[in-house]
């Protein structure tokens, strides 16, 4: 033992001590979140007011007070207006959703053939949860089941005419099942073709190169609406009289270029943020173009890109809205239809119902994918983000 | 702005089209793919709605299925297309459809300009005006609105109406001007305005969004014509006239007190009136002559009842709606429903 000339030195680690009952607790975290200054404080006590204010109003709108069941409008009528409800009544009606359940998710769609849009959603959950969950195995074989084979087993499923299936219209189709199939095929299409536009537009070819500008600002250079509005009405008149292209068809092409077009100036940002070092390194390697492209350059940039990218897909779900105009029925048309059009369904309450629902569907598919990218973007976390 | 170069662009590509379009035999075209191709609104309370299984139902609607039912002898053969106002002309010339059937009003630049010909008045509607009674009890007439904050959608007819009336009848106003009608019919029943004004039909179906719905009153004055009618394309005589008798044959039909439950049992009636309707009479080719078949009043009676039943059915007394037939009653009824007859 050595002898030490200061009065006392430890030689033996301290044992860890709990911490002080300041810092731990829902107090601390309080103090340290809620109250950490006086800003702090006035904007908390602010909040609290304010939900105390709103949230049981909301929650006695949406669930306390809200009727559940019902046949037609009676149901969702104070006495006065000639139901049952007590006077100054208003809650949701949620017998107007309950009703139109189906026709909201399936629009005119068969009911003896429900099940098959029903089977083509199942498969699609199926090969579309493993392809998300990074531990999954057989992620090659799975993408190639999602992004190639599946898109021609829903096609057969849900327009049918082939293997005894009857065949259904899309006309008839509607509701959440056209929100869904625009989205889907949106995005399958537009990441593809939105990478080969932006390598296009960086291509030292002129003739590529014009060519992707050209669409790009063309396409980027009109509203959405435009294009659809042409896409099904102006053209019916320019093609012989007779020939008839499916509605839906022309919806889905204008969508997915549309969208290519906007991930094409995504993708290429990308492209844009990657150091010279990279290209000259794959170079220096010698890699052909295409071994640079697909093993160096893409799945950095891409990877840089992906907020930006979710975001476009975000945007698209939501723009699939607009098929309105060219009287298609998304999920929010066919809401729409029910409040303006059924007089049996005619109460006070029957858009706010309708609308809150079709808000409610929205947002759980648009947080899920933002939520996902989120997590992904953790994931493929190398040191570029902060 | 737009609408209006889109319609002129939409009228240009038509007349190149109405050549090829008008000299196709639009009878035998839709006898050979087995149904008829109707265009309605998306969603008109009354008129054109689906119900909660997706079935479409309303008056427009009605006069699809009892013209599928004058051709085939089969109300279901009938496939609908619903479409907006913007695009109900184009589906129209392009040939997407063979009847609009879209409580469109007929007025004679639509007769000339877009290629089209209307064959009747389903609905005589007209644009008017709804108080709440309550807080304006003594108001009997628009004329007493003066000083009024008026509701009104943007950037229709009803807008333009409302300027002119006003203006020829010297009363201030205020109008409060939305982007749709939904808009509009919200801002009104959240006490926005003191009166709303719209299509009569339309006001009937805003009413029933209304909080208290025996408070508001439709004022009697009806500022617009606005004769709600369907129209078929210009160029095929025989394809206009098939809609058209329909449409009187649902009229002679209500006329004669021929409905669907009676329809079997007038077939043995020796009223010659009735017998002609029917197609009962010896050697009678009235239906023929129409290239349908004989008894096609008795099919579309059959299929949807005659005007009274449907108007009833969709509109009036068995719809929430609850309108009165009002100048849409037959012509022996004080009303300006007048059925050409058979003959």
């Amino acid at each position: 033992m050595q002898q030490h000339d200061i009065a006392w030195v430890r030689t033996d680690m301290t044992l860890a001590q709990p911490a002080p009952n300041s810092e731990v607790g829902i107090l601390a975290w309080m103090r340290k979140n809620l109250f950490a200054t006086r800003a702090d404080m006035l904007l908390t006590v602010v909040a609290v007011i304010i939900a105390a204010w709103a949230l049981p109003q909301i929650l006695s709108w949406l669930f306390f007070n809200a009727v559940w069941v019902g046949t037609d409008r009676t149901a969702c009528l104070t006495i006065e207006q000639g139901g049952q409800l007590p006077a100054g009544w208003s809650a949701a009606c949620w017998p107007f959703v309950s009703n139109r359940f189906g026709y909201f998710m399936f629009g005119r769609y068969p009911l003896e053939e429900r099940w098959r849009v029903i089977l083509a959603g199942a498969i699609f959950v199926g090969l579309l949860v493993p392809l998300l969950i990074p531990r999954a195995p057989l992620k090659r074989a799975n993408a190639i089941l999602f992004f190639g084979i599946y898109p021609f087993i829903a096609f057969v499923l849900l327009v049918g005419g082939v293997f005894g299936l009857p065949y259904v219209e899309t006309p008839l189709w509607g509701g959440l099942m056209v929100t869904l199939v625009l989205a889907y095929v949106g995005i399958v299409v537009s990441l593809p073709l939105g990478i080969v536009l932006a390598l296009g537009r960086r291509s030292r070819m002129p003739t590529i190169k014009l060519l992707s500008v050209i669409f790009i600002e063309t396409v980027r250079g009109v509203p959405l609406v435009t294009v659809l509005f042409m896409a099904a009405f102006m053209l019916p008149l320019f093609v012989p009289p007779g020939t008839t292209f499916d509605k839906l068809l022309r919806a889905l092409i204008g969508v997915a270029l549309f969208s290519s077009a906007y991930m094409a100036e995504v993708v290429r940002g990308g492209l844009q943020a990657m150091p010279k070092g990279q290209y000259e390194g794959a170079d220096s390697l010698g890699l052909s173009y295409w071994q640079k492209t697909g093993l160096i350059i893409m799945p950095q940039a891409l990877k840089l890109v992906i907020p930006g990218i979710v975001n476009s897909f975000i945007g698209l779900f939501k723009d699939t809205t607009l098929v309105l105009v060219i009287s298609m029925f998304d999920l929010l048309g066919i809401v729409k239809q029910g409040i303006s059009g059924d007089a049996n369904w005619a109460t006070p309450q029957t858009a706010r119902t309708g609308y809150v629902f079709a808000a409610v569907i929205f947002w759980i598919f648009c947080f899920g994918m933002s939520r996902y990218s989120q997590y992904v973007e953790r994931r493929l976390e190398t040191g570029h983000g902060r | 702005m737009r609408k209006k170069s889109l319609a002129v662009a939409a009228g240009v590509a038509s007349l190149a089209l109405t050549a090829s379009i008008a000299s196709a035999d639009t009878l035998s075209n839709i006898k050979s793919k087995g149904f008829l191709q109707c265009g309605v609104n998306v969603a008109l309370a009354g008129f054109s709605a689906s119900d909660d299984k997706g079935q479409w139902t309303g008056l427009d609607v009605d006069f699809c299925r009892a013209v599928a039912a004058a051709v085939f002898g089969d109300p279901s053969k009938v496939k609908f297309t619903g479409l907006t106002a913007k695009d109900r002309f184009t589906a129209l010339q392009s040939g997407e459809i063979d009847v609009l059937s879209r409580n469109t009003t007929w007025t004679v630049s639509r007769d000339t300009s877009l290629g089209i010909s209307f064959v009747g008045v389903m609905y005589y509607d007209g644009q008017g005006f709804m108080i709440n009674a309550r807080k304006l009890p003594d108001v009997k007439s628009v004329k007493q609105l003066s000083g009024a904050v008026i509701c009104v959608a943007a950037g229709t007819t009803t807008e333009l109406n409302l300027a002119d009336y006003f203006k020829a009848n010297k009363i201030d106003y205020t109008p409060v001007v939305f982007d749709t009608l939904e808009e509009a019919t919200a801002a009104y029943n959240a006490g926005r305005c003191d009166a709303f004004t719209n299509d009569q039909s339309g006001l009937y179906a805003a009413r029933l969004q209304t909080s208290s719905p025996k408070d508001y009153v439709v004022l009697p004055e009806i500022i617009s014509k606005e004769p709600l009618g369907p129209a078929v394309r210009q160029g095929d005589a025989k394809w206009l006239n098939i809609v058209k008798w329909t449409y009187f044959a649902l009229l002679d039909a209500e006329e004669a007190g021929i409905n669907r439950s009676n329809v079997d049992e007038m077939k043995g009636s020796s009223n010659p009136d009735i017998k002609r309707i029917l197609g009962t009479e010896a050697g009678t080719k009235i239906g023929t002559d129409l290239g349908l078949s004989n008894d096609w009043v008795v099919n579309i009676v059959k299929a949807t009842g005659n005007y009274g039943e449907i108007f009833e059915r969709n509109l009036g007394s068995g719809s929430p709606l609850n309108i009165s037939r009002g100048v849409n009653a037959l012509w022996t009824k004080g009303g300006i429903q007048y059925g050409v007859p058979i003959r």
